[in-house]
C-alpha cells in the first residue's frame, strides 16, 4: 500500500540542485571548519550517507522506523479559531509535535542512527537545547541498542529537568556542560571534545542542520519529509499552494525541512522565526540572521553572533531549543538568494502565541514552535483574509509547563 | 630567527627544539609577556602565542580556563599583536596559534600584515585544514609567514600527503585522539604519526598534546624535530615566574636527552 508517507518519503534523498558542493558549500557559506583529526570522521560519514542514500534496504528501514514507530505523516490541522487572530488568514498547523518523542526530531535522529550501525560504531553522542534531539536520541539509542551520552548545558537541564530525567528513563547519561555560558553552544563544543577523543567507536549525531558537512545536506534530508508530506496535504486541502510556510529557527533543522517541501514553488514565501529574546535592540536575543554576520563557528561558515574580534556573543531567548548564536549554512545562502526571509520574535510574543494556541485550539506548542506560530499572527495580517499559511508545529509543549507556568504565573506558590 | 632556523639549530646541536605555548593576555597582558619571555630566558626555542577564543573545541579545560580568564580581563586582537611585539623586541621567534573565526572576523589579509609587521613568524591553524585555507595560504605568501596545519593519528596518507605540502615552518603532529592537556604518558600512537608524516615531507615535525615533563620531553625528541607544551606552562604560570623557568629548564634538558636520574 503506498500513501501519503510513501510517496514523499520517496524523494527525500534524491540529489538536487539544492545540494552543496562535495565539500558541503553553499555558495560562500558552510564547508569543514574542523580539527584534521575529526576529517577522517566526518569523511567516513560522508561517504557512508552517499552510499545509504541511494541503498534501497537502508531507505526502506528508515521509511518502516519513520512509518510504524515515529508514526509518520504526520496531521496538517486546521487552527480556526487560532486564525481569527491572524487577520483572518488560514492557519494550517504541520503537526511534528505529533510524532513519537514529540518533535520533528526524529526524523533526523533515526536515519543517523541507522548510519550509526552501518558504520559499525556502537556509541552515539549527541548534544541538547531544550532537551527534544537528546530525547529522540535516546529513544533511537534505546531501540536501536546503542550507548548514548547527551550533552546538555547547565543552565538548560535546570529549565528543562523534565527532559533530562526522560533521557535518563531511557538509559542515556545526561552530562551537564558548565563551561562558557552553559547552554547549546556550550554543550556542542563539549560533544565535539568527547567525537575526537572518541571517534574510532563514536558517532556524533549531531541535532540540527548546521555544524561541517556533511550535517546540513543530511539533516536537511531526513526532515525533508515534513515539507513534502505538508505540500501534498496543502494541495489535497486548500487545492492551491500555501502563501507563505513559517518555522522557527534556532539551528534551522525543523525550517529547512519544511522549506524543501516548496523550495522550487516561487510563489511560496519561506518565513524563518528567529528567537527575538527580549528584542533585537537590546542584545539580548539569538537572531542570528536578522543581525549576524559572517563567522565561523562549530565546523561551518555561516551568520554569527560574535564581536569585533570574532568572539562569539552569546545568545538569549526563553527558548532553550533557539538559543544558539549560529544558524546552518543553507538558511544563510537562502537569505542572501533572497528566497527565504528571516525575523525575530521575542520572547513575549512567543508567550503570546503560545498561550493562544493553547486556548484556541487545544494545543500546547514547544516553545520553539510558539515563535513560528507568533510569526505567522503578523504575516497573517500582512497577507490578509484569502491567504493560507501552513505553521511547522515542530514541537510539542509538555517539557515546557513549568517555564511557562512561571513566566504566566500560574503556580500555586506564585501569588 | 626564522622558524625554519630554529629547527636548523636545534638539529645542528643534535636536539629537538622545545616549543612552549602560552594564551596571550593569560592572566592579564603585562603578566602575559612577563611569562612569555621568561619561557625565552630559560630555554624555549620557539613560543606559541595563543589567541583566547571563546568556544576553543580542541582544548581541554585547562587551556579553557585560561582563555577564559584573559577574555573575561578584557583581552583583544591587539594584545596578542602587542604581545608578539615585545617578545620579538627582545629576539625570540613567535608564531601565533588560533582559531580561525578570530582571524576570519579580523580580516584574513589584515591580521596576515599586521602579524608580519608586529614581527611574527606564522600562524598554527587547529580548526583550520588547507581545504578551506585558500585565503590564508594567499595571505602568508604574501606577508612571507609560515602556514603550520596539523596532522593527526587519524590523517590518511592522502591527507598526510596534501597536509604537508601545503605546510612551511614545520608540521604539527598531534601525538593523541583527543584535546589539550599534560597527561602521565606519551601516547603510543605519536611516533607512528611522526614516521607516516616523515614518508611526506623534509619539514621539522613538531609533536603536541599532553607532554608535561623533562622525561617525555626526552622521549619525544627521541623521534621528534620538536617538543611542544602548552597545557603544563599554564598551570606553572598560574604557580609563579620560578615556576615557569624550572619547567622550561626541564623541558629544555629534556630536549637534549638529559633526564633526571630520579625521574
Amino acid at each position: 500500500m503506498t500513501g501519503l508517507f510513501e510517496e514523499s518519503f520517496a524523494g527525500t534523498h534524491a540529489r538536487t540542485p539544492h545540494d552543496p558542493d562535495e565539500r558541503g558549500h553553499f555558495g560562500p557559506w558552510g564547508g569543514r571548519y574542523m580539527p584534521e583529526a575529526l576529517i577522517a570522521a566526518i569523511d567516513e560519514l560522508s561517504a557512508e550517507y552517499d552510499k545509504a542514500r541511494e541503498d534501497s534496504e537502508f531507505n526502506a528501514e528508515l521509511a518502516r522506523l519513520l512509518r510504524d514507530y515515529a508514526g509518520r505523516p504526520s496531521l496538517l490541522s486546521e487552527a480556526p479559531r487560532f486564525s481569527e487572530h491572524a487577520g483572518g488568514a488560514r492557519i494550517l498547523l504541520k503537526r511534528e509535535d505529533l510524532n513519537h518523542t514529540g518533535s520533528h526530531k526524529i526524523n533526523n535522529v533515526l536515519g543517523q542512527a541507522l548510519l550509526t550501525k552501518r558504520m559499525g560504531k556502537k556509541r552515539v553522542i549527541a548534544e541538547t537545547g531544550a532537551g527534544q534531539h537528546g530525547v529522540a536520541t535516546a529513544t533511537a539509542c534505546a531501540l536501536l541498542g546503542l550507548d548514548c551520552v547527551v550533552y546538555m548545558g547547565e543552565v538548560d537541564t535546570q529549565r528543562q529537568a523534565l527532559n533530562v530525567a526522560r533521557m535518563r528513563l531511557l538509559g542515556a547519561e545526561v552530562i551537564p556542560v558548565t563551561s562558557g555560558s552553559r547552554t547549546l553552544k556550550d554543550a556542542i563544543n563539549e560533544a565535539l571534545r568527547d567525537w575526537v577523543a572518541n571517534v574510532d567507536h563514536t558517532h556524533y549525531l549531531l541535532g540540527t542542520a548546521a555544524g561541517p558537512h556533511p550535517f546540513p545536506v543530511m539533516v536537511r534530508n531526513f526532515h525533508k519529509i515534513i515539507g513534502i508530506e505538508a505540500r501534498a496535504q496543502v494541495l489535497a486541502m486548500t487545492g492551491k499552494l500555501p502563501d507563505a510556510v513559517a518555522a522557527c529557527v534556532g539551528g534551522g533543522s525543523n525550517a529547512i525541512g519544511i522549506f524543501h517541501g516548496f523550495i522550487d514553488d516561487p510563489s511560496v514565501r519561506l518565513v524563518g522565526l528567529e528567537p527575538g529574546g527580549d528584542g533585537v535592540e537590546t542584545g539580548r536575543h539569538g537572531a542570528t540572521l536578522s543581525v549576524g554576520t559572517a563567522g565561523i563557528l562549530h565546523g561551518s561558515k555561516s551568520y554569527l553572533l560574535q564581536d569585533e574580534d570574532g568572539q562569539t556573543v552569546e545568545s538569549h531567548s526563553i527558548s532553550a531549543g533557539l538559543d544558539y548564536p549560529s544558524v546552518g549554512a543553507e538558511h544563510s545562502f537562502l537569505k542572501d538568494a533572497g528566497r527565504a526571509e528571516y525575523r525575530a520574535v521575542t520572547d513575549a510574543e512567543a508567550m503570546d502565541a503560545f498561550q493562544l494556541l493553547s486556548r484556541t485550539e487545544g494545543i500546547i506548542p514547544a516553545i520553539e514552535s510558539a515563535h513560528a506560530l507568533a510569526g505567522a499572527l503578523v504575516l497573517g495580517k500582512e497577507l490578509g483574509p484569502d491567504a493560507v499559511i501552513v505553521v511547522n508545529l515542530s514541537g510539542r509543549g509538555d517539557k515546557d509547563v513549568d517555564t511557562a507556568a512561571r513566566y504566566f504565573g500560574m503556580l500555586g506558590d506564585d501569588k | 630567527m626564522s622558524v625554519a632556523d630554529v629547527f636548523a639549530k636545534a638539529k645542528a646541536e643534535d636536539r629537538a627544539a622545545l616549543i612552549g605555548y602560552l594564551p596571550a593576555g593569560f592572566p592579564t597582558v603585562d603578566g602575559g609577556k612577563a611569562t612569555l619571555k621568561a619561557m625565552v630566558e630559560a630555554g624555549c626555542d620557539l613560543v606559541e602565542v595563543g589567541l583566547p577564543y571563546s568556544d576553543p573545541v580542541m582544548d581541554g579545560p585547562t587551556i579553557q580556563a585560561a582563555a577564559d580568564e584573559a577574555l573575561a580581563n578584557g583581552f583583544k586582537i591587539k594584545h596578542l599583536l602587542e604581545t608578539v611585539q615585545t617578545i620579538s623586541d627582545a629576539g625570540a621567534t613567535a608564531v601565533v596559534m588560533t582559531y580561525w573565526n578570530p582571524v576570519f572576523a579580523y580580516g584574513v589579509e589584515r591580521f596576515a600584515r599586521d602579524l608580519a609587521a608586529a614581527g611574527g613568524h606564522g600562524l598554527i591553524t587547529p580548526d583550520l585544514v588547507p581545504d578551506e585555507a585558500a585565503d590564508w595560504i594567499a595571505a602568508a605568501t604574501e606577508h612571507s609567514l609560515d602556514r603550520i596545519f596539523l596532522v593527526a593519528p587519524s590523517s590518511t596518507e592522502e591527507r598526510i600527503a596534501m597536509t604537508t605540502a601545503q605546510s612551511s615552518g614545520f608540521v604539527y603532529a598531534t601525538s593523541i585522539m583527543g584535546v589539550t592537556g599534560a597527561r602521565d604518558a606519551v601516547s603510543s600512537a605519536a611516533p607512528e604519526i611522526v614516521a607516516r608524516t616523515r614518508k611526506h615531507t623534509d619539514l621539522p615535525i613538531g609533536v603536541g598534546l599532553g607532554v608535561r615533563s623533562g622525561v617525555q620531553a626526552a622521549e619525544v625528541a627521541g623521534y621528534a624535530d620538536g617538543v611542544i607544551v602548552g597545557s603544563a606552562f599554564v598551570s606553572a604560570a598560574r604557580e609563579s615566574e620560578a615556576a615557569v623557568r624550572k619547567l622550561t629548564e626541564e623541558l629544555a634538558a629534556g630536549v637534549r636527552g638529559q633526564v633526571p636520574a630520579t625521574a
